[in-house]
């Protein structure tokens, strides 16, 4: 089962260093980890994917919350949530193939970021699954290089009305 | 005020009320060497070794319930102080501890004795901090020292670099830390309190399973107005061990893997076990799948993790232990059903009488269970005592034969099972606690570890009474080997004799005796008690004893092994 958490910090140095070692420490797995600025010069926001099989959500959560720069811990529910990624990919495009590879991106509003004589760089920000559809499709194609950002996200703008108790309280 | 950094350190210490601090100077802490040489309330105790210190820091806190301190150079000196730091992790001990760092501009450079102990401490630390601006120093002494005592107790660590110690600054403490991701929970949620005590009022054979955390929080008085309050049996952990009167009749002994069977069986056939400021080691449960499997659990811990970790808890309560068991005290006395548990304390009670510790008493040789024996003994009823121990089977026989009644009484290295700890922890329980007695319960294995702070006994007028259960071997390994590598022995020797420890003590300053015989062990411990001097007993002991009983590892908790009167001798 995976995850989605987005954690307010500190912006010091070591903090993400903190976090990557408890993770290996505690056996849990990250699948994905993006750092940046928050709207606080003093505080960035990390967004990890976390795979859970084996040491449930909480346990990873409460852990992180001890962390003594870790300001908050919240999980991006499915649902309730905007995640994208980013990515990169240079494809092989030899001139025969050039333009199905392009009607091919404009289908999932990929951009032409730069292209030479045999490749194409694609980029494209959107839903991770949708990236993964765009990549599954192009890799047959020649995938040659490929770099994706890891998801970012932020709970809804307008959240659903929730027939559930309020979120777990951390300590 | 005007002053270095290394000043502006001690100023801070000073102003948290660090009575004495353990450590060893070096190159990159010279600076706040030389700020102790130029004067402060603080003392200094001068370690052999910088796991010495550490240790000794640990011990002062155990003893003393405030922050120890340790200090260290950088590189071999900082790492030097990883075992303790480790193990104070695990135990939840508060330590405040400060390393010398080369000079900034070297930092990287792999200068000499340059490491990043901030790096290596990571995972066994509650937070570090690596000073880079002498303004920050104050603010990093004071959210230490309020990381290290806040919420669950632990290990903290400050690097400051030579030059940050040699700049100056205008000094003043401040009298508030800034630390907002840190929000250890001030109290107990009430309706999960209520819900605790609605479990309490409703068990059988409920019990409280008592962890460190009662003695960290400072909350003995408020665990024993419960369990008197509702006639609650009471269960300690080694690291619990004097967070309640082993001679109360509540007191119902002490679980794991070598408690005795009657506690092990009142934990493991309860209906309700309430774990207070406990984590459900492996050592305390055994097999997990197996462990008390009818009972319903409360938990109660100021550490949000620990709920659930192990064992899922039915009623969590998160909070300060003090305030959580006083007001489940409250709540529990309009719910309390007098005499609900007295059938259940009946039960244990015969347990207790079935199920003894018993060990062969008879044999040439003298018997370590008999050296335990006596000096509990020898130590009834004082309460001036302060125990301290190595790890490994005199730690387990001092656990079982010894009575402390009375909170911080016994200091032992529980999670990480730190050999070497109880010579050095013994140093530092008596400069916390100058007028008590303490005695270091040793192996000959664990003394060899950290024997140098013999030393620093002595020459710091810190006299300790070192018992060392002498069996010539690293005892535990033997018994593991024995039971569980077909008796095939193997590099456990150490030899009764090699060193001759009488002999080892008086070359540093210290009372030497040896003793063999059974004849003599109530005289030679006697003698070490009340000399005044530091002392080290050599009782040489029967290396074929085993520790029983024992529950193996990875088996059921109530699968233990007990001592057989018929088992076959295993020759020496």
């Amino acid at each position: 089962m995976r995850h989605t958490l987005s954690v307010l910090v500190e912006n010091k140095p070591g903090v993400l260093t903190r976090i990557t070692s408890m993770f290996a420490r505690r056996s849990y797995n990250i699948e994905s980890l993006a750092v940046g600025p928050t709207e606080r010069h003093d505080v960035s926001r990390i967004t990890l994917r976390v795979d859970c099989e084996g040491s449930p959500l909480e346990q990873i959560e409460k852990q992180m919350h001890k962390l003594v720069n870790v300001l908050r811990v919240s999980e991006l529910a499915p649902g309730e949530s905007i995640e994208r990624e980013l990515v990169l990919m240079k494809v092989a495009a030899p001139p025969a193939k050039r333009a199905e590879l392009m009607a091919l991106g404009e289908v999932f509003n990929a951009r032409v970021v730069d292209l030479g004589p045999d490749s194409i760089v694609f980029e494209l920000t959107g839903a991770p699954e949708d990236v993964d559809s765009f990549e599954e499709l192009v890799r047959p194609h020649g995938l040659q290089e490929l770099v994706r950002t890891g998801r970012i996200g932020l709970g809804r703008a307008l959240k659903p009305n929730r027939n559930r108790p309020t979120q777990r309280v951390l300590a | 005020m005007r002053m270095n950094g290394a000043d502006a350190i001690l100023r801070s210490l000073e102003a948290e009320g660090v009575d004495v601090a353990f450590g060893l100077p070096g190159g990159a802490i010279l600076p706040l060497y030389d700020a102790f040489a130029r004067g402060t309330t603080v003392r200094h105790v001068l370690a052999r070794h910088e796991q010495g210190a550490g240790h000794m820091a640990e011990g002062y806190a155990r003893a003393s319930g405030c922050v120890g301190v340790a200090i260290a150079t950088s590189g071999p000196g900082a790492t030097n102080l990883v075992t303790p730091i480790a193990d104070a992790w695990m135990d939840s001990t508060p330590l405040v501890c400060i390393t010398g760092q080369v000079r900034s501009s070297l930092i990287g450079s792999d200068a000499f004795q340059e490491c990043d102990i901030t790096g290596i401490t990571i995972p066994i630390v509650k937070h570090s901090w690596l000073v880079q601006d002498v303004e920050e120093l104050p603010h990093v002494i004071k959210a230490a020292f309020h990381v290290a005592r806040t919420g669950r107790c632990g290990p903290v660590l400050v690097d400051v670099p030579r030059d940050i110690q040699e700049a100056a600054t205008e000094f003043s403490y401040p009298d508030q830390v800034s630390l907002p991701g840190w929000k250890p929970p001030r109290r107990g949620h009430e309706r999960q309190i209520l819900a605790a005590a609605d479990a309490l009022a409703a068990a059988e054979r409920p019990i409280l399973y008592v962890g460190g955390g009662v003695l960290n929080a400072d909350a003995t008085e408020e665990l024993r107005a419960l369990a008197e309050a509702a006639r609650l049996p009471v269960v300690t952990t080694l690291m619990a061990k004097s967070a309640f009167p082993e001679t109360h009749e509540l007191h119902a002994g002490w679980p794991g893997m070598h408690g005795p069977k009657w506690s092990n069986w009142a934990l493991n056939k309860a209906d309700l076990i309430v774990a207070v400021g406990a984590r459900f080691d492996d050592r305390v449960t055994g097999k997990l799948s197996a462990f008390a499997p009818g009972a319903r659990v409360v938990h109660l811990d100021v550490d949000a993790a620990e709920i659930s970790k192990i064992r899922h808890a039915d009623v969590p309560v998160v909070g300060p232990l003090k305030p959580v068991l006083a007001e489940l005290t409250r709540v529990l006395g309009e719910r309390a059903r007098p005499g609900a548990t007295e059938p259940w304390l009946r039960q244990i009670a015969d347990w207790r009488e079935q199920f003894p510790l018993r060990y062969r008493r008879e044999g040439e040789m003298l018997k370590p269970q008999l050296v335990l024996e006596t000096l509990q003994e020898l130590t009834a009823g004082r309460d001036d005592v302060v125990w301290t121990t190595g790890v490994g089977q005199h730690q387990m026989w001092a656990m079982q034969y010894l009575r402390c009644d009375r909170p911080r009484t016994f200091i032992t290295s529980g999670g990480l099972g730190t050999m070497g700890y109880g010579l050095p922890a013994a140093v530092g329980a008596k400069a916390a606690r100058p007028d008590a007695t303490v005695v270091c319960v040793d192996g000959d294995g664990c003394f060899q570890m950290t024997q140098q702070e013999l030393a620093t006994s002595v020459l710091e007028d810190l006299p300790i009474v070192v018992v060392i259960v002498n069996n010539g071997y690293l005892g535990m390994v033997r018994q593991w080997q024995d039971m569980f590598f077909e008796e095939r022995f193997s590099q456990i020797n150490l030899t009764h004799s090699v060193p001759d420890y009488a002999q080892l003590a008086r070359a540093y300053g210290a009372v030497g005796i040896t003793v063999d015989d059974e004849s003599d062990l109530e005289s030679a411990l006697s003698e070490a008690l009340s000399c005044g001097r530091t002392a080290v007993v050599d009782a040489r002991v029967d290396p074929r004893e085993h520790c029983f009983p024992m529950i193996p590892a990875g088996a059921a908790a109530l699968d233990l092994v007990e001592f057989e009167d018929d088992a076959e001798e295993v020759p020496a």
